[in-house]
């Protein structure tokens, strides 16, 4: 196992850091490294944490204003004359206004514009359900051609962020507007379309995306008080899979476990089902919200009434276990 | 390419109708009447106002052309093939299976394609994006951005974003045509929802804006060149056009926009249009 967890993890001096904000420094580093990057927002400059690139490349930063149709359009024109457009708003609005505009003159249209979500899921928070958006991952898994990234935490959302605006492909990434902790380290790996094992374990593998894999390396810790030996597998990529990394912990432990702060319906657990299903068929169970909307209200608040924090999903796994045999060809 | 004349011009937009009538009858499914309206101009940018070279699509000096109401994608296509962007041939294979004329045009498929486009109201940003980076960004001042609406599509919020986005930024690079044609699938534009006054409209979001008969090749022609000279904002010329020009049975009737003609009547048509022999008038075409 090749992947350093940052040593203060779990620890009162845990590091907290939104992804947004890992997302404006890689989107800075990726303005020094290549003049092609030009980046476009619709009135949320500063929420989007894209005033790092505004202020740094003025020329190449383009307001479009409350316009999330026209965000991605102008962005699809840049393109065609060679830019590598990143577009910002809320996730709620873009992807989730302007689906059809990604479809058609983004993805069908095969353009390199980014798509950046933030403040989606329910770290939203207090704006309530109208802006914790639950199904862009469904959104955006469904259209060809687009690569999903949710990073697990402020520092990979950076390296994320750096990698897509250099791999020439319709890309989406996921971003939460809360601190959330911080779990990598500047030499953990991070690559387009990798899984990576945090933690080994044999009993059964945890399968987090974004910033719930830090739930899971709680939930971990509790399961191993309690006699199970959990594995972790943090997987940023939602699509394309690493199919191998995903199968080969399946296999060795035979019972799966997915978790992500989105709509169960389409997300990443669904994708992690769809490949299970049709490779190493096995027991699986999903946590994430459940058919439902969110509401207002503290984060914190909001999580466990949907019983995603690591406590609660420890307790669920391991009554689960208790009844789940391991499946083992 | 070497610019036509307005005569060499006018041919050639018999000639694209021609194979429009063509091509949608071999198809057996398209829309009729927007294609044969816009023939006019649409040889007038290929023929004339466009610094393009057909033989060298991604040509990085050339004009672009963006086509946002992709459902009339066939008389893009005729211009193309009649311009030598690829054999005429290939027009018969219009929305058959495995052709690069796929019903909606999907820019990867069709070298000199620069949009994929068919769900309305999109171009006018694309084309504003190309035309943003060329003036704001490149500081190229040489090449011009062209994008053809369909009035029936400024129905669309999403044209309205693009139109105020590139009054803005003043983007005189860009240059827009409307195919006025009053019509759209339901009906006359003005009862399924109203678009005058759409020159005030169009000025109020910082264009300027150019009324002309789309059939008169040597007024599209002006205007383009007007759009081209005027390089503190962008233009808007909207056309007005007879819906099915050129073929009697076809024109102000909105029943065609969105059929092809079956084989009795494209023989009816070729003949009606072989005897004008390029002569088309523009009398009645709203202006």
């Amino acid at each position: 196992m090749n992947y350093p967890l940052d040593p203060a993890l779990f620890s009162d001096d845990m590091k907290l850091d939104p992804t947004r904000a890992g997302f404006g420094r890689g989107l800075k580093a990726a303005g020094e490294a290549n003049e092609a990057v030009v980046a476009l927002c619709a009135d949320l400059t500063e929420s989007t944490q894209m005033h790092l690139f505004r202020d740094a490349f003025p020329k190449r930063f383009i307001e479009v204003g409350i316009a999330e149709q026209n965000l991605v359009t102008v962005a699809s024109g840049m393109a065609r004359a060679g830019k590598i457009p990143f577009t910002s708003s809320y996730a709620a609005f873009s992807p989730g206004r302007n689906w059809e505009q990604i479809r058609t003159t983004v993805t069908l249209n095969n353009q390199p514009v980014k798509i950046v979500g933030s403040h989606a899921g329910i770290y939203t928070g207090k704006d309530g359900a109208t802006h914790q958006i639950l199904e862009d991952i469904a959104l955006m898994r469904v259209l060809p051609r687009m690569v999903v990234i949710a990073p697990g935490d402020a520092i990979e959302a950076e390296k994320a962020t750096k990698a897509i605006a250099e791999n020439g492909k319709p890309s989406y990434i996921r971003l939460a507007r809360e601190k959330t902790p911080v779990f990598s380290m500047e030499e953990s790996p991070f690559e387009i379309g990798k899984a990576y094992v945090l933690k080994e374990g044999t009993d059964v593998t945890l399968m987090g995306t974004g910033t719930m894999t830090y739930q899971l390396l709680l939930a971990a810790k509790l399961l191993a008080e309690q006699g199970i030996d959990a594995e972790v597998v943090h997987v940023p990529t939602i699509k394309p899979l690493d199919e191998e990394t995903i199968l080969a912990s399946a296999k060795k432990t035979g019972r799966v476990i997915t978790a992500e702060e989105a709509q169960i319906a389409g997300g990443f657990g669904s994708a992690i089902t769809e490949l299970l299903s049709e490779k190493l068929p096995m027991p699986v169970k999903r946590f994430g919200v459940q058919d439902r909307f969110g509401e207002s209200g503290d984060p914190k608040e909001i999580f466990k009434s949907i019983g995603l924090t690591g406590e609660q999903m420890a307790e669920v796994i391991k009554e689960w276990c208790d009844v789940t045999p391991q499946y083992h060809r | 390419m070497d610019k036509l004349t307005v005569p060499q011009i006018q041919q050639k937009a018999n000639d694209i109708r021609e194979d429009i009538i063509t091509m949608l009858e071999k198809a057996g499914s398209g829309h009729s009447a927007g294609p044969l309206g816009m023939a006019d101009m649409i040889a007038a940018l290929y023929f004339n106002i466009m610094n393009i070279r057909p033989e060298e699509p991604e040509w990085p000096e050339r004009d672009v052309f963006f086509l946002s109401n992709g459902h009339t994608v066939p008389v893009q296509y005729a211009a193309m093939a009649e311009a030598g962007y690829f054999p005429k041939e290939e027009l018969l294979t219009l929305r058959a299976f495995g052709s690069r004329l796929q019903g909606h045009p999907e820019r990867e498929k069709l070298p000199g394609l620069e949009n994929t486009s068919g769900p309305l109201g999109s171009g006018l940003s694309q084309a504003a994006g190309y035309a943003y980076t060329l003036q704001n960004i490149d500081e190229v001042k040489h090449r011009f951005v062209y994008v053809m609406m369909g009035d029936g599509e400024l129905d669309e919020g999403n044209i309205w974003e693009g139109a105020m986005f590139a009054g803005k930024y003043k983007l005189g690079n860009l240059i827009g045509f409307v195919d006025r044609n009053n019509i759209q699938i339901d009906g006359s534009t003005e009862d399924v929802m109203p678009l005058e006054d759409l020159k005030g409209k169009w000025e109020s979001f910082g264009w300027h804006v150019i009324e002309i008969d789309g059939h008169n090749i040597e007024s599209v022609i002006d205007a383009a060149s007007q759009g081209r000279a005027i390089t503190n904002r962008p233009t808007l010329v909207i056309a007005h056009t007879i819906p099915g020009k050129g073929v009697d049975f076809m024109e102000y009737d909105f029943k065609w926009h969105g059929v092809p003609p079956n084989s009795e009547q494209a023989k009816t048509a070729l003949e009606k249009l072989r005897t004008l022999d390029g002569k088309i008038t523009h009398e009645g075409a709203g202006v």
